[in-house]
This record gives C-alpha cells, sequence and structure tokens, in this order.
C-alpha cells in the first residue's frame, strides 16, 4: 500500500485529503507544519508529501527545499496544494523541487489526475 | 412537465438526424434539462410546446440550438494518458520515419470540444519535434458545436479545467496566466485549426489524414451510425495511418478494416486495402 504525509494546518483540509487518498488506498498520516512534516518524513519515508505551502511554524516551501536535501532511502514525491495560485509561486515550487501542484479550492479529480500524472496510480 | 410518446419520438428522432445521438425513453430527463432552457429562450411554455413548434417548423436557428444542447462535451487533457503516451513512443516515431519524402503529419481530432484534446497532440508534438525537425505538422479540430468550438479557438481554460490531466511543468510552459484563467499561448493556438463539420457529414473536403483522433463520441451513436463513420474514417485515413479512439471505444463489431498493433490499446491501423 502506498503512503501519504499529509501536510495542512488546516484540520478541515487534512480530513477532506485523508479520505480521498484513503478511497484511493493509501495509508496515510498528517502533519501539521512543515517541522513535524520533516521530523515524520525521517521515519516514515513516506512515497507522497501532500503540502501546504502557508503554515506556522515552518512554511511548505521551505519544507520540499529540506526534503530534498535529505538523505533518503527513497525521495517522495511532493504535491503542493495551496491558496497560493500565482504563475510565479508554482514555478518557485517547481524550482525548489515539487513534483506537482494543485491549486486550491481542490477536488478528488485534481488529486487523482495528479497522481496518475506521477505514476503512482 | 413530461412529453407524450409521440413527441418524445417526434424529436428523438429529429435529434438523431441532426446529430446522430440516440436517445431511449429512459433519457427523457436529458431533454428535459437540456432543452427546457431553450423553449424558455424562444418564449414557449414548456418542452411540448417546443415540439408543437418544431412539427410546424424546424427553424435552422433552433434545430442548432437544440443540436448543441444535446451534445455533451466533457472532455479533459491528455485523456486516459496512454494514448499520448503512445502518440510519442510509437505512433510519431514510425510516421515521421515513412514521411521523409513529403515531410507532412497530418492530424484530424474529429470530436475536439473545448479544446482540450487538440492541444494535448500540439503539445505532445511540440515536446517531440526536435526529434523531427523536417516534419511539418498540421492539425486540424473539429466539431458540430460551433460554441464550443470558440471556446477551444479561444483557448482560455478554468483553473478547475487545467488539473485535469495536465501536469504542471507543461501549465506553465505553455499557459499564460490571467487572473484564476489560464490561456493557452499563441505558439500552440496556431498550431491547430478549427472548423464546424458534423461527423454525419462526409469528410472528404479534408483531404487525407495520417492520424485521427475519435475519441469518446461514437458512444453516442447507434451502430449502424458508428458503420458508417467509420468506414469514412478509413476512407480518410493513410494506408499506414492511425485511428485513436477513447478509452471504452473498440472497432469490435463496427469495423473489420482494422487491426490494433502490438502493445497498444484503442489505437488501430488499417489492414491492407
Ligand atoms: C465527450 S466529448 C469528447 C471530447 C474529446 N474527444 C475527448 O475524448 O475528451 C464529445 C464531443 O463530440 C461532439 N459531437 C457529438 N456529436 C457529433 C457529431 N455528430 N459530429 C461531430 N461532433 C459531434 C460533441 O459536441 C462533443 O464536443
Amino acid at each position: 500500500m502506498p503512503s501519504c504525509l499529509l501536510v495542512d494546518d488546516s484540520r478541515v483540509v487534512r480530513i477532506v485529503a485523508r479520505k480521498i487518498f484513503e478511497d484511493l488506498h493509501f495509508s496515510c498520516d498528517e502533519a501539521e507544519n512543515g517541522q513535524e512534516a520533516l521530523d515524520k518524513i525521517a521515519v516514515e519515508s513516506p512515497d507522497v508529501v501532500f503540502l501546504d505551502w502557508n503554515m506556522p511554524v515552518m512554511s511548505g516551501i521551505e519544507c520540499v527545499v529540506r526534503i530534498r536535501s535529505m538523505t533518503l532511502f527513497k525521495q517522495p514525491k511532493v504535491i503542493f496544494c495551496t491558496t497560493e495560485n500565482d504563475f510565479g509561486k508554482i514555478t518557485e515550487a517547481l524550482t525548489k523541487g515539487a513534483d506537482e501542484y494543485i491549486m486550491k479550492p481542490f477536488d478528488g479529480d485534481a488529486v487523482k489526475s495528479k497522481l496518475a500524472i506521477l505514476g503512482l496510480l | 412537465m413530461t412529453l407524450l410518446a409521440a413527441d418524445f419520438e417526434f424529436i428523438a428522432k429529429l435529434i438523431h438526424q441532426k446529430n446522430g445521438l440516440m436517445l431511449t425513453p429512459e433519457k427523457e430527463y436529458l431533454l428535459e434539462t437540456r432543452l427546457s432552457p431553450i423553449a424558455r429562450k424562444w418564449n414557449l411554455s414548456d418542452l411540448p410546446a417546443l415540439v408543437r413548434k418544431l412539427r410546424v417548423f424546424a427553424e435552422p436557428a433552433l434545430l442548432e440550438e437544440i443540436s448543441d444542447a444535446m451534445t455533451t462535451n466533457e472532455t479533459l487533457f491528455f485523456r486516459d494518458l496512454k494514448p499520448f503516451e503512445a502518440l510519442k513512443a510509437e505512433i510519431l516515431p514510425k510516421l515521421c520515419a515513412a514521411r521523409k519524402g513529403t515531410k507532412r503529419v497530418r492530424i484530424w481530432c474529429a470530436a475536439a470540444s473545448s479544446g482540450q484534446e487538440p492541444y494535448s497532440i500540439a503539445i505532445t508534438l511540440l515536446e517531440e519535434k526536435h526529434k523531427y525537425p523536417d516534419i511539418q505538422f498540421e492539425i486540424i479540430g473539429t466539431d458540430i458545436n460551433k460554441d464550443i468550438l470558440k471556446r477551444a479557438e479561444e483557448g482560455i481554460y478554468t483553473q478547475f479545467e487545467v488539473q485535469r490531466g495536465l501536469p504542471i511543468q507543461l501549465l506553465v510552459k505553455y499557459f499564460k496566466q490571467d487572473g484564476d484563467r489560464w490561456q493557452i499561448k499563441d505558439e500552440l493556438r496556431r498550431m491547430v485549426q478549427y472548423k464546424v463539420f458534423n461527423l454525419l457529414q462526409d469528410p472528404a473536403q479534408f483531404g487525407q489524414f495520417d492520424i485521427i483522433f475519435c475519441r469518446n463520441v461514437l458512444i453516442y451513436f447507434d451502430i449502424a451510425t458508428k458503420q458508417k463513420i467509420v468506414e469514412r474514417l478509413h476512407s480518410r485515413l493513410a494506408h499506414d495511418g492511425y485511428v485513436v479512439l477513447g478509452g471504452s471505444e473498440a472497432m469490435l463489431g463496427i469495423s473489420e478494416k482494422f487491426t490494433v498493433p502490438a502493445g497498444l490499446r484503442s489505437i488501430y491501423t488499417p489492414l491492407s486495402k
């Protein structure tokens, strides 16, 4: 079973995302900010990190940079999911190591589509 | 307001003649939801009143609105992914090698809808073009619905639409952002020529094609209509060309003039003529 770490400071978003990923047969864990995500990634090495941008403690963009500098057995795919919908932000995320990018509001079809593109479905 | 059986039959037949669309009685709700707004627009009280008007005189403008309203335009970028991978890995290398002489590859997208499919083809071609520097590509996108083709021509998509099927790298590479809308860049837009065309008509005017995408449209037709259309696609196709159908469509029971190349799905080549 593929695994996913859902990183968002909104509990509601995490609940919605968890439902979507679990329906697609992913096992899920959650983190409320970038720092908590890094701690979990080091231990759990998930296949996918579903990452918000704006969060307290550590933002998603700082988080992805740190993920890419970690020595992991296998680097996760990182999918941003954020209200930062600007062209410049998207390209910034891509240059800093994101694999895919979802602009909020999001739905199950968008998630499914991105996972298929990344070869995870 | 429900229709009398005779009224249903009348309008179903009209739509079948115009669009090829097969409407069975259990699809009456489709007539209701899609045609009621048109009835109101034409100052008719309800669907039966619309049918009464049509029985007297089927005004072409009204008929066209009905025809357009009955089309299902659901589509997405890189639908099913596989056909576009096959285009890149199998079809283009073979065809371009075979077209060293004419240096031209012509592609017909026969149910273009709002443009996601022809632009997915165009993007694939642009990404691969460096391998075939001498080949000139031509894409023609047709659809029966002129309003949806206008959207295709504009190439402006909502945030929702660009998040279905399109890899993010291709979004930032080939689209311009305008608020929460995304417009396809001119370089891509210029690659596709759009024309209103009803698949029930003879496509001889378009000449011969090397690849025909005819995806997720045959499903709406009855078997006799499918057979007639596929026969015409066959007549427009180069002897070494390809027909690409939708993921749930097949030639089985429609035509025996095609075969599936090894390793491919929903993609057909003609048996030797
Ligand atoms: C479901 S869409 C498929 C779009 C695209 N090929 C895809 O696979 O995503 C079907 C399209 O076929 C068009 N269509 C329906 N009947 C047609 C006809 N008789 N001739 C030409 N186009 C037709 C509709 O207007 C609609 O845009």
